[in-house]
């Protein structure tokens, strides 16, 4: 069984995650920011879902440890989903939609494949490695592509407030996921306090997304070149 | 060696990306005026002491906290710091990272001042809800 301290930082989570869709809601961009706000349900949804099973089942039984890998990839790839409607929302204006779904497709199949040739010679539990494979590898990609979108960003010189605060919390997200994946990969001595650590870094996301939601109106605009730690 | 470099990679890129989030956070907030309340209590006006972020905190710190703003707060104090350690070593060598770091520590103190703006409001708005037969 988790401890106190697990137990009131999967709550404080789960609350932030329900927090970002009622903020959604109330500063009325649920629609506009609609594959956003579907990850946060689901992320709540799954939460839900993992503690019972959890208290059900025990933390050491098979039936968790399956559901957690197998809807952890489910979100990774909703969240890739999600990074990839920010891009739609940058390029709309060159109308450039239908590339960026592309391409997308074009590379998430391709860490599909991937990750399924990393794994290739393993016999056992086959699914539950590609799983686990994809996952982190799609963390790395969605690092990559957050800062390709960045630059855009950066390029574009887009203005809202709120678009470019979204994408700013997500590449902190995916950079210590992708960061705690490689720790977890070079020390696998340490991966017990990094398995750990990602719960408190998973409460990041929902907590700057319902912000920006909350506080930041949809009209507010910056310069977004006063935020680049290189000036342009 | 594929993991260093992932990792390497990351933590470049982490730290790119929490610099800029910190500065959009604090640029947002910086277009919002003080009150003349918080005006009296910190004796900032339009530009804030670089040094006052702590002073500004301490005073934070005696308003009913807000949880929605704790994790901002918290990542603009850790901007702060880190700034506060450019300036202590590399900003020796160039004056112009000096007079920069200089600057965005001015800025950590506004949005600071700010975001007690906000607190005292929301104050107010309780003691008020309190009141109300």
């Amino acid at each position: 069984m988790p401890g106190t301290i697990e137990f009131l930082v999967w709550s404080i989570c789960f609350v932030l995650e329900v927090a970002v869709v009622v903020c959604a809601i109330r500063g009325k961009v649920f629609r506009r920011f609609l594959p956003l706000n579907l990850y946060m349900a689901a992320s709540a949804v799954g939460d839900l879902l993992r503690f019972r099973i959890l208290f059900h089942y025990g933390y050491t039984s098979r039936e968790y440890f399956y559901f957690y890998y197998y809807s952890d990839a489910l979100l990774t790839v909703a969240l890739y989903l999600a990074l990839i409607s920010l891009f739609v929302h940058v390029f709309k204006e060159m109308k450039a939609e239908k590339y960026v779904i592309f391409g997308a497709s074009f590379l998430l199949s391709a860490t599909a494949l991937f990750s399924y040739l990393v794994i290739a010679e393993s016999s056992e539990r086959f699914v539950t490695k590609f799983v686990v494979e994809l996952s982190q590898n799609l963390y790395f990609v969605g690092l990559v592509l957050t800062y390709v979108l960045w630059g855009a960003i950066l390029k574009l010189r887009e203005t809202r407030t709120q678009l470019v605060q979204l994408v700013l919390s997500l590449g902190v997200y995916f950079s210590l996921f992708a960061a705690n994946y490689a720790i977890r990969n070079l020390y696998p001595q340490v991966s017990g306090l990094a398995i750990a650590l990602l719960q408190f870094l998973g409460c990041f996301l929902p907590l700057a997304w319902a912000y920006a939601f909350w506080r930041i109106g949809e009209s507010d605009r910056l310069a977004p070149s006063r935020l680049a730690v290189i000036p342009r | 060696m594929m993991a260093g470099v992932i990792l390497v990679f990351s933590l470049v890129v982490l730290l790119q990306f929490f610099v800029s989030y910190c500065r959009s956070l604090i640029a947002a907030s910086s277009r919002e005026p003080l009150s003349r309340e918080v005006q009296e209590v910190t004796g900032i006006s339009r530009t804030a002491p670089e040094g006052d972020f702590s002073r500004v905190v301490q005073l934070l710190y005696l308003c009913p906290d807000r949880p929605e703003e704790r994790g901002q707060l918290r990542a603009v104090g850790a901007y702060y710091k880190i700034l506060g350690f450019v300036r202590a070593t590399l900003a020796r060598m160039s004056p112009a990272l000096r007079g920069w770091t200089e600057r965005e520590r001015s800025q950590c103190t506004y949005y600071a001042a700010v975001v007690l703006g906000r607190r005292i409001a929301f104050s107010r708005d309780m003691l008020a809800e309190q009141m109300l037969p």
